[in-house]
């Protein structure tokens, strides 16, 4: 299992799983979508409003859940100083901060009808966008130093002092403000919404995590090709490719 | 341990002497948190009532932006002229060398900003009765924000165009401190019990003190590779 942590074997194994993992997203995606827009039936109270949950709901869970692989392959990066492990992490903080910001567009777009306004400082809006803010100075760190190895030496304290701090801040915002709904799918065992929704919801949530996947492994990919240019398995690739 | 401790008081001794030498360096951000207090009135109206509402928020706002003006004293004349190194040398763990930066630090910047506090709010016309709540939430909340920025400070040390950046990296994870300190200031201002808001703020410390430290060392040895 450890050979694929070298950048030599994972280059063309990730390479292998990437049409399969594209053909995955964009068959959950256009299914995710048709459901959502033409089988699952509005919402007596928020008619087709609802629809754009099918978009919100799995950005939002996508935005965290990102952070958390971040701030894990980072830990992994700082114990083991594994190089795959860095180059994960610099990967995904873009991806999360695009679902982040995916979220609160979406959600604004869902506010505007619903509460009457484009933006509440409610509790969950407040925390994913501090959320964003999060990625964003992830992101503003890594670019600020030059030396890869540094920047993700940093960069993994960074998400391991976000991810701390996550719930602290999302419970602090919770208690401070909240007119969000109560989260509904959580509660395991009987959901409190209906199972036409629910399952448009789900694939479009498995749509997402394959597509970050996906872009995962591109962006991993490129970074691995820039960050070992010196070494003799990059230049064969090159050759292969021209 | 009688080392650990000599070396502790060594640091904290040292750093006052040198803000003492630099005095300016202390008062700045003392300026800076009565300058920002005053132009509120000016931005929204010298209403006694309107100021009386903000007197919370803007206090606190205004003394965690002096707080993270001043982290890049923390560690930056360390880096330029080697003592830093020369600390991450030395035989003792540097999270605790770390912790008596930190602790030099709010001597220097936290505690004054909490002893100016009270006279800032009677500008806003804040209760007399929030008064000793103010004291409170300051005292506990600046050494977290201290001990938050550390980490910030650290991680940034020596990079172009450092103190924009730190402040991207501090502020989001500041928003728990100043959620419930403010929120502390303003439960006393409206008569009620701010008892809550200061355990919280009394966890977060305990917390702080606790982890900070091991992250800010982490972030020291990355940034003197």
């Amino acid at each position: 299992m450890h050979k694929y942590a070298s950048p030599k074997i994972f280059y063309p194994f990730a390479g292998k799983l990437l049409p399969w993992l594209a053909a995955l997203t964009a068959v959950l995606l256009v299914t995710g979508i048709y459901l959502g827009l033409f089988v699952a039936p509005p919402d007596y109270q928020q008619g087709d409003t609802v629809r754009i949950m099918f978009i919100h709901v799995p950005a939002a869970w996508m935005s965290m859940f990102i952070y958390v692989v971040m701030a894990a392959a980072g830990a992994i990066a700082l114990s083991w100083q594994v190089k795959l492990a860095e180059v994960l992490a610099s990967a995904c903080a873009p991806i999360g901060a695009s679902f982040t910001l995916l979220a609160l567009v979406s959600g604004s777009l869902w506010g505007k009808p619903m509460w009457g306004t484009w933006w509440a400082w409610d509790a969950r809006l407040t925390s994913e966008l501090i959320l964003l803010f999060l990625y964003l100075g992830f992101m503003a760190l890594q670019a600020s130093i030059e030396d890869p190895r540094r920047a993700a030496r940093a960069c993994a304290i960074l998400a391991l002092v976000g991810v701390v701090n996550i719930p602290i801040i999302h419970f602090s915002v919770e208690w401070w403000n909240t007119l969000h709904q109560a989260a509904s799918v959580s509660k395991l065992g009987k959901p409190s919404i209906h199972i036409d929704i629910l399952i448009p919801l789900l694939v479009m949530f498995g749509a997402f995590k394959a597509f970050f996947a996906t872009t995962v492994l591109m962006r991993m990919r490129n970074e691995l090709l820039e960050r070992e240019r010196e070494t003799q398995w990059v230049a064969q690739v090159v050759e292969q490719d021209k | 341990m009688a080392a650990l401790a000599h070396a502790i008081t060594c640091i904290v001794r040292r750093d006052v002497t040198v803000a003492w030498r630099r005095v300016h360096d202390v008062v700045l951000p003392l300026v800076f948190f009565a300058i920002v207090t005053s132009l509120f009135p000016l931005g929204v109206g010298p209403e006694p009532n309107l100021l009386r509402e903000l007197a919370p928020g803007v206090l606190w706002v205004a003394a965690l932006l002096a707080t993270m003006l001043s982290l890049n004293r923390l560690f930056a004349n360390d880096y330029a002229d080697g003592t830093l190194e020369l600390l991450a040398l030395a035989p003792h763990p540097l999270s605790v060398l770390a912790i008596a930066k930190v602790a030099s630090h709010w001597l220097l910047t936290g505690l004054p900003l909490v002893l100016m506090a009270p006279l800032l709010a009677l500008s806003l016309n804040l209760p007399d009765k929030a008064l000793a709540t103010l004291l409170y939430s300051l005292l506990l909340g600046t050494p977290v924000l201290s001990l938050i920025g550390a980490i910030g400070a650290a991680l940034t040390l020596g990079l172009r165009g450092g103190g924009v950046l730190m402040s991207a990296l501090v502020l989001p994870l500041y928003t728990p401190v100043l959620i419930f300190g403010a929120g502390a200031v303003a439960q006393a201002a409206n008569g009620q019990s701010a008892e809550a808001h200061l355990s919280v703020l009394a966890a977060f410390l305990a917390l702080a003190l606790t982890l900070a430290p091991w992250a800010t060392a982490a972030a020291l040895r990355v940034s003197l590779d």
